[in-house]
């Protein structure tokens, strides 16, 4: 494993580093929130041309067949400024499960549009009362003749208003916990029977809940094996998780910046609050807890296209838990050591904090990856 | 967490429940209890029923409207409002500002205001912060120079917390730059509905508006509103500063999200089980209760010595530092046991009149943004920063 960037690494961390801070501004996001669909198209066609978007894609299908530490490196970038754009959606969850489970005709009426900026992918499978519990899938999909018919809910689902294809995980046998009868879908947002309510996140990003009564899915959607989908899930979500991880990284960072830059010139009592070691302490707690958690989430990076199942599992586990725990604590404190400016809607700290927060809430919050990592032996 | 109470205390807990069942309405209720905004009508027709009972003011001296009811009565009285989700009377005028005229108010400013504290007439607010002065509060610059009868105010106060509803603002103005900063600042009572007053709301993380900017563009106070003596202003408040801390532990209204925390964790599930059956989150859910406990007994202490004709001392910055991590440390639990459905953010939903269907348990809607907003409870009132120093200083003699 090595824990150095090579040079194309270094070339995409500078290149992202670059793009946020000319053009992607604190106010410049408050704006792109404010659009249609909750981002901006032109920043999407930047990724694009920009090879963001085929970065994890196979060559074979018109990508750059990147590893997963050269996503993190993006991701790690993209969340210096929080970026709102749907990556994790259409990329990270959307593309990865496709290349992963999808057939070769699949991949290639989808991958390469997807690379190309033309195809936005939504992933639904979280649902009302699963909690981070990947097995819980209550969806129902009932074979009907050459098609299935989808019935039930998907809850929390980022960027699907604005999606040309939704993946739904729905249930064609077992019961509600089972690990096997999880079939994965291919669904046209449009389809009769599709209900959407979307909303605002908390954290500045979009999202619906999904409600499928009856709806139509032609076989050839199937997207993989019947009945497995719950393999595919689980590498497209520990993938998802540590890049989530590289993203909460990033966030830290620029929190942990933030904070220090303002004791450093606050002033009170005659002179700058950061001069007060109790101050100087928690910032260095912050740094810290920003470090481990990079470190635990770059090795875990490493170890997922390699490691075995459950050293994988492990190390996303770990990342998962380190960022929660780091998140949190930079997030409460980069407010705090900022008094009452960190509690304003126009400080960047709490937008930081918010979206730092419901990281952790995202694929298993600290407590389930806890708990996931001591049943792993 | 049940206190143990001799038969009059519970004779006297019955009261108060029956009363609070039968005043508070349902739709209050439901508000408080799910986290949504209260307006100013709430919370005004809940303080006038307490008015018409005589029990707004349990805190004052029985000559003034007060109850005369003992320490442990008085914190059954709020446990009973909190648990039966009563609109928390705003604290500005009746804890606040009223014991400062008390005690340094002349008998005309104690005719006029203290009645109407009572009837709830004047909402009132709190003119401390500025945007230089905010832990170091004696570095305050609104100014306010005499002129013939008035002070003429200039100057900017920030996070003044529900201006937008007030009508009189007590205010800390530097009235003299001599000697020691805190020499220079006085007490006066603003009317808020004059030329040169400015409320501008700001918006916090949570997507709320309940702080403001207040600006002060050569605003008349007649010196009559002046409390006590000029430049004696810093002694006032820090009166009034010892004065908060019990209220600001906020037992009652711990213990009834307590309760709610536990109702939620109950209805919401695990692999198809309560979470409140996971035994991470159940003791959690402990640590909290036993953090609560603990503040609850210095509470009843500090109470106690209180009434025994001793002021709340230094440690009385523990209660406001313990308080507010309780407070914190609920919220942190109930995002977490509310799972996916703590990024839905839609702020409508929490305000009156809102009747579409809520998005995931309505029990949800309300606590991410309040888990935001909570992270003010360890900033205002003297950062947990500044109680800290407190302590160290007056306590241990550092």
């Amino acid at each position: 494993m090595s824990f150095a960037f090579n040079e194309d690494q270094k070339l995409l961390a500078e290149t992202v580093d670059r793009f946020i801070l000319d053009d992607y501004s604190f106010e410049q996001r408050r704006r792109t929130i404010a659009m249609d669909g909750g981002f901006d198209k032109k920043n999407w066609g930047r990724f694009g041309a920009l090879g963001w978007l085929a970065l994890p894609i196979p060559e074979e299908f018109g990508g750059l067949g990147g590893s997963t530490v050269d996503v993190a490196v993006l991701l790690e970038g993209f969340g210096r400024g929080l970026v709102v754009e749907p990556y994790q959606s259409t990329i990270v969850l959307g593309a990865e499960t496709i290349a992963l489970a999808g057939r070769v005709d699949q991949k290639k009426s989808l991958l390469e549009k997807i690379a190309e900026g033309k195809k936005l992918i939504s992933f639904a499978h979280t649902e009302p009362r699963s909690r981070f519990n990947l097995q819980h899938v209550e969806l129902t999909a009932t074979k009907d003749g050459e098609s299935y018919k989808l019935n039930g809910e998907k809850a929390v689902v980022h960027n699907a208003e604005t999606a040309d294809l939704i993946i739904v995980s729905a249930r064609t046998s077992g019961d509600i916990r089972d690990d096997d009868g999880i079939t994965l879908f291919l669904v046209d947002p449009k389809t009769e029977g599709l209900e959407f309510r979307s909303y605002p996140t908390i954290d500045g990003l979009r999202a619906s809940e999904l409600s499928f009564d009856s709806v139509v899915v032609d076989s050839e959607q199937v997207l993989g094996d019947l009945n497995t989908g719950l393999k595919v899930l689980e590498r497209v979500i520990d993938r998802a998780s540590v890049l989530l991880c590289a993203e909460a990284a990033g966030a830290m960072d620029t929190a942990v910046k933030l904070t220090v830059d303002y004791i450093k010139n606050r002033e009170q009592f005659g002179q700058p609050i950061g001069a007060f070691q109790v101050l100087q302490h928690r910032s260095v707690e912050m740094l810290g807890a920003k470090d481990f958690s990079r470190a635990l989430t770059y090795r875990a990076a490493g170890l997922i296209d390699e490691g075995s199942p459950n050293d994988r599992a492990r190390a996303v586990s770990a990342a998962k838990v380190e960022a929660g725990l780091g998140g949190k604590l930079i997030g409460q404190e980069g407010v705090q050591l900022h008094g009452g400016m960190g509690m304003t809607d126009d400080m960047a700290i709490g937008h930081f904090f918010k979206r730092l927060t419901m990281i952790d809430v995202l694929f298993g919050n600290v407590d389930f990856h806890r708990r996931r990592f001591s049943q792993i032996s | 967490m049940e206190l143990i109470l001799t038969p009059e205390e519970e004779k006297f807990r019955d009261e108060v429940r029956e009363f609070v069942s039968t005043e508070v309405s349902e739709e209050i209720r439901r508000k408080t209890m799910t986290g949504f905004r209260l307006n100013k009508e709430d919370h005004e027709s809940w303080q006038r029923k307490l008015y018409a009972k005589g029990w707004m003011a349990p805190g004052w001296p029985v000559e003034h409207g007060g109850t005369g009811w003992t320490p442990m009565q008085k914190h059954i009285f709020e446990e009973e409002c909190a648990a039966a989700g009563a609109p928390p009377v705003i604290a500005f005028g009746v804890t606040m500002v009223a014991p400062v005229i008390m005690a340094f108010g002349n008998q005309e400013q104690k005719d006029y205001y203290l009645p109407r504290i009572l009837r709830s007439d004047d909402w009132w607010c709190q003119g401390y912060s500025e945007p230089g002065s905010g832990s170091d509060l004696a570095s305050l610059r609104t100014k306010a120079v005499l002129n013939g009868e008035h002070y003429i105010v200039n100057g900017q106060k920030t996070w003044t917390t529900m201006a937008q509803h007030a009508n009189l603002m007590f205010c800390l103005v530097r009235t003299s730059d001599e000697g020691k900063r805190q020499e220079g600042i006085s007490f006066l009572l603003i009317n808020m509905e004059q030329p040169g007053v400015t409320v501008q709301p700001i918006k916090t993380i949570d997507g709320s508006v309940e702080i403001n900017n207040v600006f002060l563009e050569d605003v008349k106070v007649p010196v009559a509103n002046r409390i006590g003596e000029e430049n004696k202003g810093w002694t006032y408040a820090k009166y009034l500063l010892g004065h908060e801390r019990t209220s600001i532990a906020a037992v009652g209204r711990s213990k009834a999200q307590l309760k709610r925390l536990k109702t939620i964790a109950s209805a919401e599930e695990q692999d198809g089980k309560p979470l409140i059956h996971d035994p991470t989150f159940k003791e959690k859910i402990a640590g909290i209760e036993i953090s609560l406990l603990a503040l609850e007994s210095l509470v009843l202490r500090v109470l106690s010595d209180e009434s025994a004709g001793k002021g709340p001392g230094p440690e009385a910055s523990f209660l406001k530092i313990r308080g507010t991590e309780v407070q914190q440390g609920i919220t942190e639990l109930l995002i977490e046991a509310i799972g996916n459905y703590a990024h839905p953010f839609v702020p409508e939903s929490m305000e009156t009149g809102w009747n579409e269907d809520p998005i995931g348990p309505e029990h949800a809607a309300s606590i991410a943004p309040h888990y935001f907003n909570w992270r003010k409870a360890s900033i205002y009132g003297g950062s947990n920063e500044i109680q800290k120093n407190i302590i160290a200083k007056a306590v241990l003699g550092f």
